[in-house]
């Protein structure tokens, strides 16, 4: 052990790292709370196993298997390499040099052997999803809402999980030579399966400057990790945390099903029967019917825009988006967390009752996107983290109708059909039954 | 033959097995009164007792609800359900998935607890208590697809049912490349059959329509009156309805057995 003004350094880093990274994680847990409440938690077993399938096990990401498999290998090597990250977070605060290899012995080289593999893998699948997004430009990274902010946010996270890979064969590969060459710093630890084949750039070396090299890519990794940490907050990468969380909480009914509104059941009691007692549990009326802005959504639609990354299964599969219409899931998803972004900022700018006297309907989704909607859930069905950009659409809806009465003209025709002839169309009630009257062949 | 109602029955102190959920597109739809029939027939032939309600039948609620007016879904819906308590009604099979999702999932939130099946479900069950057979084989040979209903399909899960009717005549079975869960919308639902789609560069239907056609079949089965709609639409539209029929699950059953 050597401590000294490097481990110091590396403990200010760490504790600010953390410090940035919890400040960013409760402005995003604020924002998500300033939703609706809504009740997620009962059925908790099938919770769980929807999230060790889905989230854990990636199930819905292999139904497309080349994007699948190649963000599997970034997912467990992600996962699996930041056990690295424990290391390194111990030698940098005791001044060890690979604390964990007298620990673990042989199943030490394993580690790293596998790290060293997983390293290699999510390079290779880093380098073809930057090929399919800039290079083949596959279409559904090229749409309409894929401006330049998303794009160039997507390529970064690629950019910088290459870059921390490199630095983490780099570091392997300098710290194997110097162990080679007898260093007694550099003791004997770990196999290198991947790193050894660039011993043709490094081999060459002192080990004055491998030690250099050793140190810096050590560094980078780390200092990395912590900076990409904090960036996140700020981009769709969020969805790493979030996915788990968001699964969790799915919605377990059957896609068809559509959320009750107590509070209107409450009115419309009173309508049909003014003497009814309704039970005054259910829910106070809310101000407004359907949602307006990201304050009339629930917590879960919030959480549901910060775990979206923008992969746009959804509006690939949308027959509305197919057939050349403004609508697109992912839009609407992206639409709600910059909307959500922006109120945020202004409560911590302006105060909590600040108005910028805009709203996520209209200055962000027009009516025209909500209304090309055919509820198919195609999209509740294609999203990897089960996001449901319907429940968004249909109450963003139900306040144009209810509270700005603005249905397009077919629609209101519809709904004075079924309010007086009990039917969309334009038919007497009395003539239900004329079907009936025709002769009916049968062979009993 | 007469078709029995609630009130009739009621009035002779009868409580029939099932309630046949006609819904708006079966009772007033031409081409959807046709699928009533057949299901009525089927009915009749493995001795279900059945009633419908008639006139006194409304709209489930569900293009309101979808279309954003939640007050008039919730009014429809409750009166329903309080027809439908003051009946009895503890068995609902429907031939629209639309009113089935809707009954099924949401009414028992308003109070309405029902066992509610789509006919396809329920004519499954027919033939696996021996109530019905295939006799006939008026659709040998012929190349079937079948175009699964959203609220039949992703909403409720039921992609099964209606293919092991189709399985049960005999004929060559053709699955479209979106199928079942990741089927493609035939653009009628959330209320789109009672509005001007928006602007866009193809209807919905015809895309749907398209890919049904490049398998070249004869026939393309659904279990939904707003499908039968739009794919008769698009048949039209592309001048194939000499060679192509549409024909729902029902119909299918019901000419198959020769009813």
């Amino acid at each position: 052990m050597n401590f000294g003004i490097g481990n110091i350094i590396f403990l200010i880093l760490l504790v600010a790292g953390i410090i940035l990274f919890t400040i960013n994680v409760r402005t995003i847990i604020r924002n998500i709370n300033l939703g609706r409440e809504e009740k997620r938690t009962d059925q908790k077993k099938r919770r769980w196993m929807t999230m060790i399938r889905v989230a854990l096990g990636q199930s819905k990401m292999v139904v497309r298997p080349v994007a699948g498999i190649l963000h599997i290998f970034v997912y467990v090597g992600f996962i699996i390499i930041n056990i690295e990250v424990l290391e390194i977070i111990t030698d940098g605060v005791l001044g060890t040099h690979r604390a964990f290899a007298p620990l673990l012995g042989k199943f030490y080289d394993f580690l790293i052997g596998s790290f060293e593999i997983l390293a290699l893998l999510t390079i290779l699948g880093c380098a073809i999803f930057l090929i399919r997004r800039n290079i083949i430009r596959l279409k559904r990274f090229w749409s309409k809402e894929m401006t330049s902010w998303p794009r160039t946010d997507a390529n970064l996270i690629l950019f910088t999980e290459i870059a921390l890979m490199i630095a983490f064969l780099t570091m392997n590969c300098t710290d194997q030579l110097l162990q080679n060459s007898g260093s007694e710093h550099y003791f004997k630890a770990g196999a290198f399966p991947v790193s050894q084949y660039l011993n043709f750039i490094f081999g060459n070396m002192s080990s004055g400057t491998l030690e250099f090299i050793e140190r810096s890519a050590w560094w980078f990794h780390i200092i990395g990790i912590l900076a990409f940490l904090n960036y996140i907050c700020y981009s769709k990468h969020f969805h790493i945390i979030l996915a788990f969380p968001n699964v969790w909480y799915s919605n377990l009914n059957a896609k068809g099903k559509m959320v009750n509104m107590p509070s209107v059941t409450k009115e419309v009691k009173l309508m049909l029967d003014p003497s009814a007692v309704v039970n005054e549990t259910a829910n106070t009326p809310p101000l407004k019917f359907g949602a307006k802005d990201i304050q009339d959504l629930t917590w879960k639609q919030l959480m549901d825009a910060y775990s979206c990354t923008e992969c746009g299964r959804c509006t690939s599969v949308c027959p509305a988006n197919h057939t050349g219409k403004l609508l697109s899931p992912r839009k609407i998803m992206m639409d709600t967390r910059d909307r959500l972004q922006e109120v945020g900022k202004n409560i911590d700018k302006k105060g909590k009752d600040f108005s910028d006297g805009k709203s996520l309907l209209n200055d962000y989704i027009t009516p025209e996107e909500l209304w090309a909607c055919t509820s198919c859930n195609a999209c509740t069905d294609a999203c990897p983290v089960n996001i449901d950009p319907l429940a968004i659409i249909l109450d963003m809806r139900r306040f144009l109708v209810m509270e700005q009465s603005a249905a397009p003209q077919g629609l209101n025709m519809m709904f004075n059909n079924v309010e007086n002839n009990q039917a969309p169309w334009q038919f007497s009630p009395s003539d239900r039954l004329n079907w009936a009257q025709d002769e009916i062949k049968s062979s009993v | 033959m007469k078709v029995p109602t609630m009130s009739q029955l009621a009035s002779a102190g009868e409580v029939p097995e099932v309630l046949f959920w006609v819904g708006c597109a079966g009772s007033f739809d031409e081409r959807a009164q046709k699928i009533t029939k057949a299901v009525v027939k089927i009915l009749i032939k493995a001795a279900v007792k059945f009633a419908v309600l008639g006139t006194e039948e409304s709209c489930s609620g569900d293009p309101a609800r979808r279309s954003g007016n939640e007050f008039l879904f919730q009014m429809t819906a409750l009166g329903n359900i309080q027809l439908l308590d003051g009946y009895g009604v503890k068995k609902i099979i429907t031939a629209c998935p639309h009113c089935f999702n809707t009954l099924k999932n949401e009414y028992p939130d308003l109070g309405g607890n029902y066992e509610v099946m789509h006919h396809s479900s329920f004519i499954q069950s027919l033939f696996d208590d021996g109530r019905l057979k295939v006799e006939g084989g008026a659709f040998k040979g012929k190349k079937i697809t079948f175009h699964d209903p959203c609220y039949l399909g992703r909403g409720n899960n039921i992609y099964e049912a209606p293919r092991s009717l189709i399985e049960k005549l005999d004929v060559s079975f053709v699955e479209m490349k979106r199928s079942k869960a990741t089927g493609f919308c035939c653009g009628a639902g959330g209320g789109q059959m009672f509005k001007e789609p928006e602007k866009g560069n193809k209807d919905v239907n015809i895309e749907r329509t398209e890919e049904a056609l490049s398998l070249n079949p004869d026939i393309i089965a659904t279990g939904c009156p707003f499908c039968m709609t739009m794919m008769t639409d698009g048949i039209k539209n592309k001048n194939k309805e000499e060679k192509v029929k549409v024909l729902d699950i029902a119909e299918l059953i019901a000419n198959a057995t020769d009813l």
